[in-house]
Order: C-alpha cells, then structure tokens, then sequence
C-alpha cells in the first residue's frame, strides 16, 4: 500500500521551477530516500508534503489525505524534521517536547510517559531540564527527531537529518532511523545529500533541477552500471579513451584527470586493457564497486556533492540555519 | 482553537520569567524615566493643570511599558521565524489564526505584569491608588497591551528579518510614545502637531489612562474608550488576516 502518493507535483517561484512534475509513491513501512545536490528541489518538495508550501500544480496525498485541502489531517498523520534547527532554545528540551504534545492534543498522562520514553530513547533524559540553546548540534537533532515521533506519526520526515554532525553522531541517528522502522514499522521518508547514507534506504529516489532522474533499490541503481567500475591514469587520457572506445566497443568517461570505465568483471578486464594500451603509459588504476555516486554522476555527468562530507563546507551550512 | 491559544499564551510567559535580564531592564527603564524626566521637566513645568508634572507623567510612563513590551513580544515572532520554532507551530495542527491571537494575549499579559510592577511605586509620587481603581486599571492594561500587539504582528508578518528592527523602535514606537501625550500636554499643541497626535491610537490609551488614575483626562474618556474599541478591532482582524496569509 502507498502511503504516500504524488502527481505531477510542480512548484514554481516567480519564473523558476523548483519542483519539476515529479511523481512517485513512497509504501508503508519503507525508508524512501531523496537524494539530490543542493538546490535540487529536496527541501521544497517536503515543505509541500508537510502543508506549509502550496503546490503549483499537481496533487499530493499522504495516508489518503490531500496535502492542501485536508491539512489537519495530513498534519497529524505526519511528523518533521526540518533541515534548519526549529526548537525553542529558551525551553528545555522536555519543554520542547510538552509544547509539542500540547499542539498534537495528546492526552496528558500518555504525552508525559512517551516524553519519558522518547528522551530515554534518544539519550537525553539527563539533558532534560537544560535550555536546549545549550545543546549541541547532535543533541538538538535527536530532540528534534524525539519530538517528530512524539504523536505517533505515520510517517515521518527528515530533512538532511544528520547534515553538519560528526560520524558518531550520525551513525547513533540513524541506528535510531532503523531501529523505529523495523520496531514500528513507521515510513521515512528523509532527504540527504550524502551518497553513503543512501545506501542505507529501501529506495531512492534520484532528484536533480527539481526532476525524479532515478528510482529504485539502491542495488538496483547500481546494478545498472553493470559490474565494476575502473579508474585508469595514463599519460594521454583523450587517445587511450578513444582506443578503448574501438577496442572493446564500450562507452567510458572522462571526469577530472581520468577515465572511467564500467565492466562486468573488472579484474580480468584490467589485463587485456593494460593490453590494448601498452603504448601508453599507465599512471594509476584501480577497480571498485560502483557506488551511488556512480549512478548519478552516469546520470548527469557531474559528482552530487563535489566537495567531502567534513570539512568547512559542512560547518558553513549548519551556521548558516541558525 | 483555545487550546493551541493557551499553549501559545503559556509559552509567552515561560519565556517571561525566565528572561530575568530583560525583565530587569524593562522594568529599570521606565523607572529611570519618571526619575530623571520626571524630575527634570517637572522643575520648569511646575505643575500640569492640577497635577504635579511628575504625577502628570506616571500614567504615560505605565502606558510607555505596555507600549515597549507589547510591541517586543509581538515582534518576537521575527525571532521565531529566524530560530525556526515558528515552522514547529505552523505545521502543528493549529490555526494560524490561534497563533497570532496567543502571541497578542501573551504580550498582554506580559505588559500587564509589568505594568503592575510599575504601579507599585505610584504611591511615592502621590497617586493614590485604592483597590477599586486598580481592578479598573488591570484591565485596561491589558486592553491596551492587546490593542499594540496587534500592531507589533502586523509589523512582525511584514518582516522578514531583523534589519528592520530599529527602524521600528525609530520611526514608530518612538514617535508613538512621544506624540501620544504621556510626557507633555496635547491641548495646546500647534494644529499639525495636534492632528498627528490624534491619529496616534497611543494618545487614547494614555489619556483614559491618566484619567482613571488622576480623574484628570484632556479628552472626553468615552470618546477615548470608543477609539481605542475600534482601534482594537482593526488591529485584531488586521493582524490576524495578514498572519494567516503570510508565509
Ligand atoms: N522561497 C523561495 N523563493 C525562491 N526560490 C526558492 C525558495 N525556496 C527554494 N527556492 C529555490 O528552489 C530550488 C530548490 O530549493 P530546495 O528545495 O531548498 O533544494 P534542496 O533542499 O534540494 O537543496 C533552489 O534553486 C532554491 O534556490
Ligand atoms: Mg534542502
């Protein structure tokens, strides 16, 4: 069963597209991933899923309901958790979560025991009488994520859930993913722009200038790329592409300084390759398995994210939500 | 709808209390005015009819609170907006238009308490104040708080970030406190003068105000009662409208 449904969902500010007539359905239970460079439409699509953005066009519908014309419904199906910080730093973090179960009406006794359980679950019970403004990044994230679930949404969702926090942070967030998938069997849908994390979903879409370019099993993406693929240096890569074009009839790549090849079998590929180009001179190579990287650069011809996930990139985005 | 305007009003005064420094200063203020203006203009003005100026100004100080803190709760949706908890209210499933309204009673309640600190001390510049006159007072503080929420979100949902803020506190709550009869009489002003006074909603609170307090007023107090009704009921709609259409 979908539970979430949407056609030819389309926004536009003033003249430009910013979701592109996308449709696709996310099923019950699934952790459905958006994956796309910044800009791609990612964070727009949510806001319209989550009824704070009126579509242009198109029709979305989320455990049944219209996102703009049964919001209420919608809004109590769903829980969110936005790419920028949204907690009150002034409160502390169990007074975060007790406005939340105000606003969701959940009955007093039950909100205050799932407050417990929450806290507990996302490590934080200590840390419940502190100013969230005191939190770290790591902390403010898994309240936020405590909070999404607070009301029992049907499905919740992420917005670049784990951006600008460091690897152990991140891998505890998303034990905390699949751990409320497999208990509670809730549907995730989340956005990221890090390929590794991807990897993690039961599907993923593939999002670039606000269009679906790709969606499958992360498997099944990469099973398209056939086998492995191969990174050769040589002295002249423009020749050595062309000979190996008319040599083996296949159709690799140049990116940056090498060449990029995909064959079934690369470790028996490399010798008759390194064959065909003994007139070259072979600089480096290696061979690995396509990664989702692969599947969306062979998509568009560019890397996803062309900078690495530390670094100061990172930090500028996180500030930049504050 | 009163839930989501209780949860909304609650948050305001968690946030009250806890912000010690700035009810500190809030308080502070005022008082350095009645102290330092009072005393300064009061030497060369004597007196204001039958009013020690000191006396004259008390109700315009207690309004000149009600004005700053209603105008900085109302406009702290800004903040909310740039810390990211106001997407927390808006994809809740509650009104937008509970929203606005709890934000505009929290400022209220705010001012109120804040103005009742205020009135403690009028005793020490002679005003007597008897219990009858306080359970009047209250309410009308807090009538006249709501009334410049109203205008605070009106502004708030027109701004997008804090670069206009002083702009605000420039060019309309300071302009509003001057010209609204708290510091000097409005009779006998020059006629241009005198009518940007009477648009100025402020001079209707200030002089009810100072009417209940004083049993002096330069209006008639129901033409003042009258105004600031109507004022109140535009702001509210205003404010509400313009809040829920925003983004
Ligand atoms: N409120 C807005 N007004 C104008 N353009 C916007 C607005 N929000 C997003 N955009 C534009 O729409 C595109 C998609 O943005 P977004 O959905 O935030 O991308 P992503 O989340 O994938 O990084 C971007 O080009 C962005 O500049
Ligand atoms: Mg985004």
């Amino acid at each position: 069963m979908s539970i979430i449904e949407i056609k030819n969902l389309t926004k536009k500010f003033g003249d430009k597209l910013a979701v592109d007539d996308i449709s696709f359905e996310v099923k019950e239970g699934e952790i459905f991933g958006f994956l796309g460079p910044n800009g791609a439409g990612k964070t727009t699509t949510i806001s319209i899923l989550c009824t704070l953005l009126q579509p242009t066009n198109g029709i979305a519908k989320i455990a049944g309901y219209d996102v703009t014309k049964e919001r209420d419904d919608v809004r109590n199906s769903i829980g969110i958790v936005f790419q920028d910080p949204s907690l009150d730093g002034d409160l502390t973090g169990e007074e975060n979560l007790r406005f939340h179960g105000m606003a969701y009406k959940i009955p007093k006794q039950i909100r205050e025991d799932r407050i417990k359980y929450l806290l507990d679950m996302v490590d934080l019970f200590d840390k419940k009488d502190e100013r969230t403004k005191n939190y770290s990044g790591g902390m403010k994230r898994r309240l936020e994520i405590a909070r999404g679930l607070l009301h029992h949404p049907k499905v919740l969702f992420l917005d670049e859930p784990t951006i600008g926090l460091d690897p152990q942070t991140r891998n505890r967030i998303w034990e905390h993913i699949i751990e409320l998938q497999e208990k509670n069997g809730i549907t995730i849908f989340l956005t990221t722009h890090y390929m590794e994390e991807a990897e993690n979903c039961n599907r993923i879409a593939i999002i670039d200038h606000g269009k679906i370019i790709a969606l499958d099993t992360p498997e099944n993406l990469k099973k398209n790329l056939k086998g492995d693929l191969i990174t050769l240096k040589t002295s002249d890569n423009q020749k050595a592409n062309e000979l190996i074009k008319t040599c083996f009839s296949i159709n690799p790549y140049i990116k940056d300084d090498s060449i990029f090849i995909y064959a079934e079998n690369g470790e028996n590929f490399i010798p008759k390759l390194f064959r065909a180009l003994r007139t070259f001179e072979i600089t480096s190579v290696s061979v690995r398995k396509p990664t989702l990287n692969d599947v969306f650069i062979k998509l568009t011809g560019r890397a996803i994210r062309e900078e690495t996930m530390d670094g100061v990139g990172r930090m500028r985005e996180r500030t930049r939500g504050r | 709808m009163l839930n989501a305007i209780y949860i909304i009003w609650l948050r305001e005064l968690k946030k009250f209390i806890r912000d010690r420094s700035r009810l500190i200063s809030s308080i502070a203020q005022p008082l350095i005015w009645l102290l330092l203006i009072g005393t300064g203009f009061g030497a060369t003005f004597g007196k204001v009819g039958d009013l020690q100026y000191i006396q004259f100004m008390f109700p315009g100080i207690l309004v000149m609170t009600l004005l700053f803190s209603s105008m900085f709760s109302a406009i702290s949706i800004i903040w909310d907006r740039e810390f990211g908890f106001l997407k927390e209210m808006l994809v809740a499933p509650i009104r937008r238009t509970s929203i606005a309204i709890g934000k505009a009673i929290g400022g209220a309640s705010r001012s109120t308490i804040q103005g009742i600190i205020i009135l403690v001390f009028s005793p020490l510049i002679g005003i007597n104040i008897t219990i009858q006159k306080f359970f009047l007072i209250v309410p009308l503080m807090f009538f006249i708080a709501f009334t410049i929420s109203g205008i605070g979100i009106i502004i708030a949902a027109r701004m997008e970030s804090f670069e206009g803020f002083n702009l605000i506190v420039n060019f309309v709550i300071m302009p509003m406190f001057l010209l609204s009869g708290a510091i000097f009489p409005i009779s006998n002003l020059p006629q241009w003068l005198s009518m940007i006074v009477s648009i100025n909603p402020l001079s209707y609170g200030v002089d009810i105000m100072r009417w209940v307090m004083t049993g002096i007023s330069e209006r008639n107090p129901a033409l003042d009662l009258m105004v600031l009704s109507l004022v109140c009921v535009l702001t509210t709609t205003i404010s509400v409208y313009l809040f829920s259409k925003g983004k």
